[in-house]
């Protein structure tokens, strides 16, 4: 077996495919340190502005991208760090984005709630929450006329489930059976805010309600989301439209990093037991360790590689020149 | 067919002779989409009602006949929808033409024209392009009432990474319409609901009409008429009647707000010292203050008057017609202007 399957089949005994867990584990293991370190340069005052960590989510963003190939469409939020790793943006310009340099995915111009890499099929991060909707359907659409196998993923969180053009694109899609898949994180948190109070009835009736095929799993099981990601990448390349997945996750920072006061919307006793009980890398190692698929020393080496990388990257974002002066005007017109 | 060899006003620089017919303005605008369709199997269209039913102006008569309903959809009543879903076609290869059938839904996509397509070349750091056009309508006085009559072309102007059209005439409408699907930015498109039934010369051929150049309609002296989209038949109408009175005016049509041509409309107001800008988007924080404010500054010390400026009331527009008349520039109300300005009152 390969590392990452593109044949969009599942193995037939998943947990054999070590190679491809530990790979799924080194991607985790690199958004989680990723995230500690622009916190880390958020409490320094070496960032400027604000981002929201993805740590906590991080099986979703894997799970998911591991099922797409190179130029599969994903669109993501402003939670997107994880999305844009997952998919196979590097660490170094990933970090000389969020502080605004010339060596950055967007030039400095985007910073962290805008990164795009089309090289890797990131049609970028949006700061409008439900705002990449249309534009991943529009994705899935491009690959219908031009007859391509591409497939467009839809991140959104839970909050964009308060969006009309959410509806109105999944209508469209499932009308015109459009490749696309719209994966909902469900983190609980619509910025500081319970889901539960925002959103009335059951969410996976409101894509069946459009004939969309619609399923839920627990999003910090990686290997949940990937098999469940496989069957409707399948499903959207054999042109049987669109999927929606709900992922069940949980932020663990605040709705950005200055949000460290949360006692108001939600209990330290809850933070904990989800970053006890259901922290998606100790779920996979757990797994891995327990049918001895792997050894201690094995997640330790990918661990201290991912830790190399993230100092390099570091530091040549901090190494890294800002734009020129001249940069301002440029770009606004292609 | 058959016609006679003529030089066109907006081609006699370039020197060129083309074979013309009459065609009117929806006419002119249907055949630049057909064109640029056969052209380009990338550009397709999409709205509401595009396809049989041809929009309810029938400006897209013909057109599903041609290129079927795989590249003239009809889209459901969803424009921040199809808008988005136009927006993240153009972004991975295809050139859409969105339709939106009234100006005024500008209000139910805006998000989408103005936080996504205009930002996302430079958010992304040049990285990604959004070739895509919204044709939509401004005007009044078809009765139609506050929610169907606006001239909505500022809001859009406002937002750096647009380009913004306000073609006048059949020929201007359709060059300009074959530029706006090769361009490579995202274009608002704005056709005069009461403008589809004109007439005008086109030719057969092959042509386009570069962004940010304004065009000279007529020649004059004593004043300066700059004149947008549905407005320049009436600043037109009111040239003739100032001739009448023996003032010269030269009426001036941008033809496009962003870019706008600012040398062509400083270089006519220099040389009449006198100008009135007409233009039928509200007049409050309008087109008329942007285009006023470049001539006030460019030509100040050529200028024998204030620089006027004639937009629409600012009111909902009514729909009694004795009421929505009020409410927009006439030939009558800019020739009394231009007389006051001209001191022949």
């Amino acid at each position: 077996m390969t590392k990452k399957s593109t044949t969009g089949t599942v193995a037939q005994d998943e947990s054999t495919d070590v190679e491809h867990w530990l790979h799924c584990y080194e991607q985790m293991v690199k958004i989680r340190k990723f995230e500690e370190q622009v916190n880390e340069l958020y409490m320094k005052a070496f960032m400027p502005g604000l981002a929201h960590l993805y740590t906590g989510q991080e099986a979703v963003a894997v799970g998911v991208c591991e099922a797409l190939r190179r130029d599969d469409y994903i669109t993501s939020t402003h939670r997107g760090h994880g999305h844009c790793l997952a998919k196979g943006a590097s660490i170094d310009r990933m970090f000389a984005e969020l502080l605004g340099k010339e060596a950055g995915y967007c030039r400095g111009k985007g910073g962290s709630m805008h990164i795009a890499d089309p090289d890797t099929g990131n049609l970028g991060a949006n700061a409008i929450v439900g705002g990449s909707a249309g534009i991943a359907t529009g994705a899935a659409f491009s690959s219908k006329m031009k007859g391509t196998d591409q497939v467009a993923v839809c991140f959104f969180g839970e909050g964009a489930l308060g969006q009309g053009l959410l509806y109105e694109v999944m209508n469209m899609a499932s009308l015109w059976k459009l490749p696309v898949i719209y994966v909902c994180e469900n983190n609980q948190y619509n910025e500081y805010t319970h889901f539960s109070e925002a959103l009335a009835g059951e969410v996976l009736l409101r894509a069946q309600a459009f004939g969309i095929n619609a399923k839920s799993v627990d999003g910090q099981d990686v290997q949940q989301v990937y098999a469940s990601m496989l069957d409707m990448v399948q499903r959207a390349r054999q042109g049987l439209g669109p999927s929606f997945l709900e992922c069940k996750t949980y932020r663990y920072f605040g709705h950005h990093v200055g949000d460290v006061n949360r006692a108001y919307y939600r209990s330290k006793e809850e933070e904990l037991e989800w970053k006890t009980k259901h922290d998606p890398l100790q779920i996979l190692i757990g797994k891995l360790l327990s049918k001895k698929l792997t050894d201690q020393s094995v997640l330790d080496q990918i661990q201290a590689g991912v830790a190399v990388e993230v100092e390099h990257g570091v530091k040549f974002a901090l190494d890294a020149a800002y734009p020129a002066i001249s940069e301002v005007a440029e770009d606004v017109y292609a | 067919m058959g016609a006679p060899p003529i030089r066109l006003p907006g081609l006699v620089d370039q020197g060129m002779l083309m074979t013309v017919r009459e065609l009117t303005f929806a006419e002119a605008i249907r055949e630049a989409l057909a064109e640029e369709m056969r052209r380009d199997p990338s550009v397709f269209v999409v709205g509401e009602d595009v396809a049989e039913a041809g929009t309810p102006f029938k400006v897209l008569t013909g057109l599903v006949e041609e290129f079927g309903t795989t590249r003239v959809i009809d889209s459901p009543i969803s424009e921040p929808g199809f808008t988005g879903l136009g927006v993240g076609a153009a972004m991975t290869g295809m050139r859409p033409v969105v339709d939106i059938m009234f100006g005024d839904f500008l209000g139910l996509i805006m998000d989408q024209v103005a936080n996504q397509a205009a930002k996302v070349h430079y958010m992304s750091g040049g990285k990604l392009k959004v070739p895509i056009v919204f044709r939509t309508t401004l005007g009044a006085t078809r009765r139609s009432a506050a929610q169907h009559s606006q001239s909505l072309h500022a809001w859009v102007s406002h937002i750096p990474g647009l380009r913004v059209v306000i073609p006048s005439t059949p020929y201007d409408a359709k060059g300009l319409m074959k530029t706006a699907i090769r361009e490579d930015n995202p274009v608002v498109f704005f056709e005069d609901k009461m403008s589809y039934k004109l007439k005008g010369p086109v030719p057969e051929d092959d042509y386009t009409i570069p962004f940010g150049l304004a065009d000279v309609k007529l020649v004059g002296t004593d004043i300066t008429l700059v004149a947008t989209s549905s407005m320049v038949q009436v600043a037109l109408s009111a040239a003739k009647m100032l001739a009448e009175i023996g003032i010269s005016a030269e009426v001036v049509d941008p033809r496009t707000t962003s870019p706008l041509d600012n040398q062509t409309l400083i270089d006519s107001a220099k040389k009449t010292s006198r100008a009135i800008v007409i233009d039928e988007g509200y007049q409050r924080y309008g087109v008329t203050a942007e285009i006023a404010s470049v001539i006030a500054d460019g030509a100040f010390y050529y200028l024998d008057a204030p620089v006027k400026r004639m937009g629409a009331m600012d009111v909902p527009v009514p729909f009694s017609p004795v009421l929505e008349d009020l409410t927009v520039p006439t030939d009558e109300s800019v020739l009394q202007m231009a007389k006051m300005l001209c001191g022949r009152n």
